[in-house]
């Protein structure tokens, strides 16, 4: 089996061994969508239209912004990534191994809400499946790749905490996943646009269930795509071994470029 | 030369305004094991991290078997096999992924007759924060070596371990070294650095106060030896007769200590002392400075 298989296979398991991460990756996003399907579907039986997009962006969430970079950091605290380089461990395996496992665990999380919710709670299926897989899987590129950028460039564990909520707590509330974002506060509208869960959930409910929407699809999924792969890539010219090793090829502030593909689209809608 | 592994050539490591290494000189040849000691902050560790390749040099020269650590990274990896202070491993991974991870990243086959070797049998599903500090120390140990690199860098591999553990990794140490390996081992134990290498450096803010072996060492000292005397009447303790070559006479429970640079003299006088004054001999000691005491008296002034 190859270093890759191997440093993967241990990642995956980890997802399940750590109590912390099992929690993020499968009992919270799980838990949050049975109560939404018994509470949320019963005040607004419109809610079941975009329940599934909205349990499963907020699964993906959960696991790749909420989940993953805590520890990234702890470990590169604890003096791990010391001990990866030395072993020839590459930076691009640290990062993006978790990324793709995290990625794993929230598809299965998300495969379980998108089956389950029809059959208990009402939830609309997908009516294109080709367009809502292609979109689950951008999404999850995209989170994960702000996961590892905010694991990156957290100096320490709560700083990280501190970034993930900069991200997740809008999210929930103006990101389009609560309720739709036409029925959002004008004033509040357009920086909905700066949340790649809006956009998702825009393409979600635009491709994947052919139902109208305020924003632009292909350049959602133009935005959505290119700022996953600025995100990673920043990632990696960002990335420090060591927390007591200072010297790193660019200021964390860097990391803001991620954004902006979102803050253009505020104006291109 | 042909034998030597690892030249450091007028090392130097700053961080900021605080020189840190400032023109380190020392070369380890193939088959030694080569201590680096010092007080914290004396720059070993800043040493260690730049032969890691963890830390770029400020100047001078690093070279392991003609490849330079902060340039060579790739070629440098399969060369030096490493235990690090800190623990190095993810919490939740076991021994065995342990070793299947670090071996495949070092395209070799996993070692799991190291564990077994290691004393880690029984062990291999436990993952690492299940595994006592000696245990994980092993471990560590074990990963290392799997790679069979030339040479083995220790980072204070027995700190906080048990006797019989410290017993079992320097045999294993020893082992290596009979193997052809080349150890560079940092530690505060003087005994483990008297005990377990063939030539020290002793480092002090950031230069490199002494080399040599333990012994050489041991004896370029101030020259004094220590004789240390027990009698039944105890007539010493009370006695201050101007002894020959004595320069200084402490007790020390039961025994009266006298550092001696001419120990032949001294000896015979205080046997003849006892004698004339009828006390009997229980115990006598003479002893070299240890170089726990050398290192004390480099390092304090």
């Amino acid at each position: 089996m190859t270093a890759f298989m191997h440093h993967f296979a241990y990642e995956f398991k980890t997802g399940l061994r750590n109590p912390s991460l099992l929690m993020i990756n499968y009992l919270f996003p799980l838990g949050f969508f049975a109560m939404m399907g018994f509470v949320m579907t019963a005040i607004n039986p419109l809610f079941q239209a975009s329940m599934v997009p909205a349990m499963v962006i907020f699964a993906i969430v959960a696991a790749t912004v909420l989940g993953m970079p805590g520890p990234l950091v702890e470990a590169r605290e604890a003096g791990i990534f010391r001990s990866y380089k030395i072993n020839g461990v590459p930076a691009l395996s640290i990062l993006a191994i978790p990324g793709l496992t995290t990625g794993f665990h929230a598809l299965i999380t998300a495969a379980i809400i998108t089956l389950t919710a029809p059959l208990f709670f009402g939830g609309h299926a997908p009516v294109n499946v080709g367009a809502f897989v292609g979109i689950t899987l951008l999404t999850a590129f995209t989170c994960a790749a702000l996961g590892m950028l905010i694991s990156v460039i957290s100096a320490n564990s709560r700083a990280t905490i501190l970034w993930s909520q900069l991200v997740f707590l809008p999210s929930m509330l103006i990101g389009g996943l609560m309720m739709p974002l036409d029925v959002l506060p004008e004033a509040v509208r357009p920086f909905s646009a700066l949340l790649p869960t809006s956009h998702a959930m825009q393409l979600f409910t635009g491709w994947a269930y052919n139902e109208p929407t305020v924003f632009n699809l292909p350049v959602s999924a133009l935005i959505l795509a290119l700022s996953g792969m600025l995100a990673f890539a920043l990632s990696i010219y960002l990335f420090n071994w060591d927390t007591h090793n200072q010297i790193r090829r660019g200021h964390p502030l860097m990391a803001l470029l991620a954004l902006a593909p979102y803050v253009v689209s505020m104006f291109l809608k | 030369m042909e034998d030597q592994v690892l030249l450091v050539k007028d090392f130097r490591k700053v961080y900021g305004d605080f020189v840190a290494v400032d023109g380190v000189n020392f070369e380890v040849q193939r088959g030694e094991i080569f201590g680096l000691l010092g007080p914290n902050g004396a720059g070993k560790t800043s040493t260690l991290e730049c032969l890691e390749g963890l830390r770029q040099p400020d100047g001078g020269t690093l070279d392991i078997l003609g490849v330079n650590p902060a340039r060579e990274p790739h070629k440098l990896r399969n060369l030096i096999g490493v235990q690090l202070q800190s623990s190095g491993l993810p919490a939740t991974m076991t021994a065995r992924e342990a070793m299947r991870f670090f071996c495949a990243y070092h395209g070799v086959a996993p070692r799991d007759d190291l564990l077994e070797r290691l004393g880690l049998q029984g062990k291999q599903d436990a993952q690492f924060q299940g595994l006592s500090t000696g245990q994980q120390r092993r471990l560590s140990l074990a990963l290392a070596v799997a790679h069979k690199p030339p040479v083995i860098i220790l980072d204070e591999p027995t700190a906080g371990l048990d006797v019989s553990s410290r017993a079992e990794l320097h045999a294993l140490m020893q082992e290596l070294r009979d193997e052809g390996l080349t150890i560079i081992l940092a530690t505060h134990d003087m005994a483990e650095a008297e005990k377990m290498t063939d030539r020290v450096a002793i480092l002090l803010k950031g230069k490199i106060v002494a080399t040599g072996s333990p012994t050489e060492l041991t004896a370029t000292g101030a020259g004094f030896t220590k004789v240390s005397v027990r009698t039944e009447r105890a007539v010493l303790m009370d006695n201050h007769t101007a002894f020959p070559a004595v320069s200084q006479r402490i007790i020390r429970e039961e025994y009266v200590i006298y550092w001696s640079i001419d120990p032949g003299p001294t000896v015979a006088a205080i046997l003849a002392h006892l004698s004339a004054q009828d006390d009997k001999l229980i115990d006598l000691r003479v002893e070299r400075p240890s170089l726990e005491e050398r290192f004390l008296e480099l390092t304090t002034g």
